[in-house]
């Protein structure tokens, strides 16, 4: 149980859990703020690695490359919006068949089970090499904290508008969205694009980041999302009420979940039971709203009684 | 302003359960009609409603308002005619949203929802004058979450979202039952004075007998997917409830068994 050894691997899980941060805030639009649990992203969390690692050894610009990995997951939840919405299958079942199909396409993206392309000979924006001892513009927590910081201002600024105010209002409430004349329908299916659209790109830097795109990639990555917004819930919920601030929490979610599992492999735990522990950990946290609401009664504040009335 | 003609509706057609809840139903409203509706559990007057707003398409018949046939118009394109409260205090507003915003969002019915701020600092002003004059104090709480508010609250401001953008007709689906007498009272008291001062054409279900006389010009009573009474002018007014109970006898051939009707 060598500190040190704990201490060189914290850098690289913080990168890697901004990383999945960014798939974290996907998963928050669609699980938060659309309601909606789209298993679709462990698919996509393959995807977009694999179209921008492909496009890059086709010898494409990496920002181009990029940028067509995070159309790809857009069509992703194009698709499941269209599974959901037109053909009225549910949520779920969707995202799962979405998630089934794009294992052929994966596989088709990638002509192979996974390919790997090197920082040596390509530009990438992140590496596992650029962890440590790189210069700052090219270090990559650096670097995924700046896409980070983006993402949040761009979303800010998308969900106080009026189309983003009605996609809230879908999330909350699909009767009084209706009966306020909002297209509940293209809302779901514009929530779950813009969701897995921010997974693809996720997906995409991950890709540079560990050298290669993998057809497993994407497993349990749900779980993962979940994981990280559920933390950053928990942890940042009393402190981070402004919208923004909440979805920065969720990526720093991300960041705390890859920590613990670091620290967690560092104690010596069978890693071959590491996803066991992960959905473990991930009931766990989801099961506490719901004993909190059957176990503990609190007594009612006056002022408070408006909540239980109607 | 409403012309609703031979309106069919049957759910759960061809199993066990199957239950034809309107059958060829027609009503024609003024421009202007305040319409009380009454009728038993099951007559169809919910279902009426959710015709007219396109909850789900009706098997046949049509249903235009104010000149636009919108019987094959989705539920939020016909939206923009109409405002709705509906039973439960949760369906009508959004509890995880601010205040301001569930009205910005009220403000925009019918509207294509563009990239545009949400909200307008200038919204913000006429709300609040809005909002004062329902006198729930709700003016100095417009950035707080609905989700705090009471029942009675959330229907009043409910109502509020329903007539901002003055619809062509309002549709009331037992608006105040949830309520306890005392907000229902208050509530019904802020229908009228809303539907009074913008001449709205409304239809309101009630389960109360004297709401139903003590309000609006024109009584329809309901059974079995059908208008079996229809009061309206002069003789409205000198209605009572036992009159109306007499009248129910007369039309359907049978005591009017709902307790909830009589006493509530």
């Amino acid at each position: 149980m060598d500190i040190n050894s704990l201490l060189s691997a914290l850098p690289g899980a913080a990168a890697q859990g901004l990383i999945w941060g960014i798939m974290a805030i996907g998963v928050y639009i669609t699980f938060r703020i659309l309601d909606i649990a789209d298993l679709s992203v462990d698919g996509t969390m393959c995807t977009g690695a694999a179209v921008c690692i492909m496009m890059l050894q086709g010898g494409h610009n990496i920002f181009a490359a990029m940028l067509a990995a995070t159309a790809a997951g857009m069509l992703v939840g194009l698709a499941t919006g269209i599974f959901h919405t037109a053909m009225g299958i549910p949520a779920i079942l969707a995202g799962i068949l979405t998630q089934l199909g794009l294992w052929g396409v994966n596989l088709k993206i990638m002509g192979k089970s996974n390919q790997a392309i090197s920082v040596d000979n390509y530009n990438l924006l992140v590496s596992l090499r650029y962890v440590k001892n790189a210069i700052t513009d090219k270090n990559t927590i650096a670097v995924v904290a700046l896409f980070i910081i983006v993402i949040i201002a761009v979303l800010y600024w998308f969900f106080g508008t009026e189309l983003g105010s009605s996609l809230r209002a879908t999330g909350c409430n699909e009767n009084m969205a209706r009966a306020q004349g909002i297209n509940t329908n293209f809302n779901k299916v514009l929530g779950l694009m813009l969701s897995n659209g921010m997974v693809a790109l996720s997906s995409a830097l991950l890709g540079q980041y560990q050298g290669f795109a993998d057809i497993n990639m994407g497993k349990g990555a749900i779980v993962i999302g979940l994981a990280a917004v559920i933390i950053g819930e928990a942890v940042f919920s009393r402190i981070f009420k402004n919208f923004a601030l909440k979805l920065l929490a969720v990526a720093l979610g991300g960041v705390i979940y890859f920590i613990v599992l670091q620290v967690v492999i560092w104690c010596g735990i069978d890693t071959d039971l590491l996803k066991l522990f992960q959905a473990l950990v991930v009931a766990v946290f989801l099961a506490v709203p719901y004993w909190k609401g059957k176990y503990i009664t609190k007594p009612k504040k006056i002022g408070d009684t408006a909540k239980g009335e109607a | 302003m409403l012309e609703i003609k031979d309106i069919y509706k049957t759910f759960n057609a061809g199993t066990v359960n199957e239950k034809m809840a309107l059958k060829g139903l027609s009503l024609t409203l003024e421009d202007g009609d305040f319409v009380t509706v009454i009728g038993g559990n099951g007559a169809g007057k919910s279902t009426m409603l959710n015709a007219i707003a396109g909850v789900w398409p009706v098997d046949g018949g049509s249903i235009v308002i104010d000149g636009t046939d919108v019987t094959k118009l989705k539920e939020y394109k016909r939206a923009k005619f109409l405002g709705r409260v509906f039973q439960d205090p949760m369906t009508g507003t959004a509890a995880t949203m601010e205040i301001e915003e569930n009205l910005a969002l009220a403000m925009r019915r019918g509207d294509r929802r563009t990239l545009r701020g949400g909200i307008k600092e200038k919204e913000r002003q006429k709300y609040k004058e809005m909002l004062a004059t329902l006198g729930l104090g709700l003016e100095e709480r417009m950035t707080s979450k609905v989700g705090l508010l009471s029942g009675g609250q959330r229907q009043a401001l409910t109502l509020l979202m329903a007539t901002l953008k003055k619809p062509k007709l309002l549709l009331l689906d037992e608006h105040t039952a949830a309520l306890d007498p005392k907000t229902a009272a208050k509530v019904l008291e802020t229908t009228d004075t809303i539907v009074n001062r913008d001449n709205l054409t409304t239809l309101m279900i009630t389960h109360n007998m004297k709401d139903a006389i003590a309000h609006g010009n024109r009584l329809i009573m309901m059974m079995e997917g059908n208008i079996i009474l229809d009061i309206r002018g002069e003789e409205k007014k000198k209605l009572t409830v036992s009159d109306l109970l007499h009248k129910f006898e007369e039309a359907s051939g049978e005591e009017f068994a709902s307790d909830k009707a009589i006493l509530g």
